[in-house]
């Protein structure tokens, strides 16, 4: 074969470029004439013009190339099994793999629903290949995720907590706060939803601490499972970025939409802070084994990814454009994790409330001490006693922690993002429509009465969501005994008594509580015994609740 | 000994007893047959429900109180939403798998029919036929796709709404390889326009039914309307009329062999989709409380759609004597489509017999039957 020559130059056709292939994808689309069609998703804003794709992709290129990262994943699973994975994963890490896994299906296939509403909103047909590329790769997300955690159900050693998975995802505490950020892709103001908060925020910033940071974590803990899917997930991110960036410039064109876009980058920044960081900076953090002090910390990731790759180089140029940003919010994000302790209270108040969780957290040890001391100076101070109080309750037979005399106060909710408001000197109250209700900081606040309202600052926004539902999870059982409403939820081992949740990592049935450990304690709702205080007591309880708690030695 | 200290060796399935320690599969969930099948375990319950799993309801509205998800989004009912299984099973991976290969199989052809010069060789007549009608009818697959695209959204369960999703994917995939396709054969036959195809679509009054009917599917509000419309009452009498009844009949008497494999995967597209379609209408036409009002309205839903198909199929006649070999016929290919939809309509419980065409008499315009036929 003379040289230069290949197969590939003998048997292949002359094709048609890819910026014609997709120009003639694009003109597949026209304006009926004979009905119009309704707009079913409900806007505030105005878009006049087409968005344009800027990957020029077509299907017939992305169904191979998706195939072919599926192969990857499916093939590095069954290599994982033959490697005998799971003799050497850290339990620690796959129990959080309970909570996360059962949260982030909902998010994704909310992402694939919300396509619907994008492809309808945008003017033309340039970027409805690239939607049509989302909605099927969320999709796609959605059931490999649902795919892994089958997986680690049918080889990891406690199955428990896996198998009721999307039940528990329905009834728990802490996915709640997950539930709150997959409704928040699909329902309200469709460009709010869909293009701002999954798309500009969200996919733009969170998912990587979402699916690049965990994995590494994942990774460490002898997890090669969880990187090989995630990574593969967020392959497809790009393209959702690029989607999202393109809708937004069209967004962005009309004056009369800014005001609307400061709100809802200011709302979706600040939710997507309290909920990913919560979560996956607790997983990460705190679901490892992995205490080698040269790797990053949370606080660290964070400052990579969100603060200098995505508010310096994605947000701040908004700006030339007229939107104005809230730098302080970015600032004080940043400081409620590295200043304000912001993950490891939440870590602190999931112990809290283990018995209520669907899968086990074990006690920090003298080497997780040692890490966080030196990633967080002051961190023992603040922490450490509560671990150990936490390690020694971890006993069957013990008080449950949440009732121990350690001086912690189980903190209220936030009524915005649903996270507890643990960072006590920011928590605040605010009446709306002649009911009290709490948050986590001003900005919560700010975001349920004034964004999340039929207007703003003088403009009709009807389209805008609103908060619904039972939205407080300890309002559903109060006054409830503890053993109760860990039935109800259906939270117990085949048995019928002894708890999934466990504070600890044995797997001696004798080590394990069952509900008549936990039964004689009750659930309160913080909300509501604010709401029947008088002003007064509510006064000096907020001010006390402000003043934080100092954990005492049990 | 320490808690610490009892940490299995292995964390490995098995490596310990303790209760729960054999809880090996979902549990929350009532699998159609005697185990769960792996579609299953991925898609149930995804989507929650207040009526299931979901203890504090959906905690963001719209601005009117909509929840998140709702019933009122169809005007058909069900006892039980969570009862529907898509028979095609279809999870992310066969729906990779299935659509890589026929992309795959399509560029086959492709290539290889141009590798041997064969669109050089396509009837010139029937070069006409791909350019203008071919050409329109890639639209009609586009108009489907982005109305499944936009219904997925609304379905009370997640696998009513995953069945519509792979389905608009198929049919935005079908659209697009028709498009390419005709470019690159285009390109080998010479003075081929690719404008001809959607100005046909836009304004030749052979397509300007077929554009009224996918317009209304795309305006229907009711995104069931919407599945039910695509493939109980268009893909019946226009899709496949179209793509069967005429392309793949036809094409090989005119030196064409590649359009009819491009076209051959919508048809199978179109069996997996149907199977779906039915499945769900059969369920909600069998609900012991809301059968019979679910009957009367797809029935409504019939008379309108099918009464736009029907006149969208009747005004394509003509393309049947365009090609120079006339390998079949319109009448024919109509009353298979005929037979194609009250067979559908009797697999769900609705009537959707039509009335026969009348006889064609030699010489007869073809204008003179499609007016006798929509009478």
């Amino acid at each position: 074969m003379p040289d230069g020559l290949t197969l590939n130059k003998i048997t292949s056709q002359k094709g048609i470029g890819i910026t014609e292939a997709a120009r003639r994808v694009a003109d597949l689309g026209w304006t009926p004439s004979y009905v119009k069609e309704a707009m079913s998703f409900p806007t505030d804003y105005k878009i006049s013009k087409a968005p344009r794709d800027p990957m020029k992709q077509v299907l017939r290129s992305y169904f191979p190339m998706q195939e072919e990262k599926d192969n990857r994943v499916y093939g590095a699973l069954d290599a994982a099994l033959r490697g005998d994975m799971f003799r050497n994963v850290e339990p620690r890490w796959i129990e959080w793999m309970k909570l996360f896994l059962a949260i982030i299906p909902f998010p994704e296939i909310s992402a694939a629903r919300s396509m619907a509403t994008l492809g309808q909103l945008a003017p033309g047909d340039d970027l409805r290949t690239g939607f049509t590329m989302q909605m099927i790769d969320e999709f796609r997300h959605s059931t490999i995720q649902m795919n892994l955690k089958k997986w680690y159900m049918e080889n990891y050693i406690d199955p428990a907590g896996f198998d009721i998975t999307e039940k528990a995802f329905g009834k728990c505490y802490a996915t709640t706060i997950g539930r709150q950020f997959g409704e928040a892709f699909l329902t309200g103001d469709a460009i709010t939803a869909s293009n701002i908060y999954l798309q500009v925020v969200a996919e733009t910033a969170f998912t990587n601490t979402l699916f690049v940071a965990m994995p590494s974590e994942a990774a460490r803990n002898g997890d090669y499972a969880l990187p090989t899917v995630f990574l593969s997930v967020q392959s497809d991110e790009s393209r959702h970025i690029g989607n999202g960036h393109s809708m937004l410039m069209s967004v962005l064109k009309e004056p009369d939409n800014h005001l609307l876009l400061e709100r809802d980058i200011r709302y979706s920044f600040w939710q997507n802070h309290m909920i990913v960081d919560a979560a996956i900076g607790t997983i990460i953090e705190y679901g490892t084994k992995h205490r080698d002090k040269n790797k990053e910390s949370y606080a660290e990731l964070w400052h990579r990814w969100i603060f200098e790759d995505y508010y310096r180089t994605y947000l701040l140029p908004l700006e030339k454009y007229g939107i104005k940003i809230h730098h302080d919010d970015v600032h004080e994000a940043f400081d409620s994790i590295v200043k304000k302790n912001y993950v490891h209270k939440i870590a602190q108040f999931f112990s809290a409330g283990w018995w209520a969780n669907f899968w086990r957290i074990e006690a920090m040890t003298e080497r997780d001490f040692e890490w966080f001391e030196s990633k967080y100076p002051g961190w023992y101070d603040e922490f450490g006693i509560w671990w150990e109080n936490y390690a020694k309750l971890s006993k069957p037979g013990s008080v449950p922690i949440t009732f121990a005399d350690t001086g912690y106060v189980y903190p209220h909710r936030c009524w915005s993002s649903l996270v507890p408001c643990v960072i006590r000197e920011d928590f605040t109250t605010d009446e709306v429509d002649g009911e009290l209700f709490t948050y986590a900081s001003e900005v919560d606040r700010w975001t349920h009465k004034e964004a999340f309202a039929a207007e703003y600052q003088g403009r009709p926004t009807p389209a805008m969501g609103r908060f619904s539902g039972r939205r407080q999870w300890e309002e559903v059982y109060d006054g409830w005994d503890l053993a109760d409403a860990i039935q109800d939820m259906g939270f117990v081992r085949p048995d019928g008594k002894t708890l999934i949740a466990q504070p600890h990592l044995s797997f001696e049935e004798k080590d394990m509580w069952t509900l008549d450990h936990v039964r004689g304690h009750t659930i309160r709702s913080p909300l509501l015994a604010l709401r029947e205080m008088t002003p007064q007591q509510r006064q000096a309880h907020v001010e006390e609740y402000r003043k934080g708690f100092k954990i005492r030695r049990v | 000994m320490t808690m610490q200290e009892t940490i299995a060796a292995s964390a490995a399935a098995g490596a310990k007893v303790f209760p729960g320690s054999d809880s090996r599969r979902y549990n929350y969930f009532e699998p159609k047959g005697r185990k769960a099948t792996h579609y299953e375990d991925v898609t149930v319950d995804v989507q929650p429900d207040p009526e299931r799993y979901l203890l504090q309801n959906w905690i963001i509205s719209f601005g009117d109180g909509t929840p998140t998800y709702s019933k009122d989004w169809t005007a058909l009912k069900c006892t039980d939403w969570h009862g529907y299984r898509a028979p095609d099973q279809e999870w992310e991976r066969t729906h990779y798998q299935r659509q890589s290969t026929i992309v795959g199989m399509i560029q086959n052809v492709v290539e290889n029919a141009r590798r041997a010069g064969a669109p050089q060789r396509f009837d010139r007549a029937w070069v006409a036929v791909l350019q203008n009608h071919v050409g329109a009818f890639k639209h009609a697959e586009y108009g489907l796709g982005t109305a499944l695209m936009r219904a997925q959204r609304y379905g009370y369960t997640q696998m009513v709404n995953n069945a519509i999703l792979t389905n608009a994917s198929y049919k935005l995939r079908f659209a697009q390889d028709l498009t390419l396709y005709l470019a690159e054969v285009g390109s080998d036959i010479g003075n081929f326009d690719l404008d001809a195809g959607k100005a046909h679509w836009l304004d030749d009054p052979i397509w300007q039914p077929c554009r009224e009917a996918v317009e209304h599917i795309r305006a229907a509000t009711d995104f069931l309307e919407q599945y039910f419309a695509v493939n109980l009452v268009f893909e019946p009498l226009v899709g496949e009329l179209f793509r069967s009844g005429f392309v793949m009949q036809v094409a090989a008497a005119q030196n064409d062999f590649s359009t009819p494999s491009v076209i051959s995967a919508a048809e199978a597209d179109y069996e997996r989709n149907l199977a779906n379609a039915v499945e769900l209408f059969a369920l909600l036409l069998r609900d012991p409380a809301h059968g019979e009002d679910n009957r009367t309205m797809l029935q409504s839903w019939f008379t309108h759609h099918g009464g736009l198909a029907v006149k969208a199929a009747l005004q394509l006649q003509p393309l049947w004597s365009l090609p120079r070999v006339k390998a079949a016929s319109f009448a024919e290919a109509f009353e298979r489509a005929r037979g194609r939809v009250a067979a559908i309509g009797r697999e769900i419980g609705i009537d959707a017999d039509l009335p026969a065409l009348p006889p064609v008499e030699v010489g007869q315009p073809a204008a003179a039957v499609t007016d006798a036929a929509a009478e």
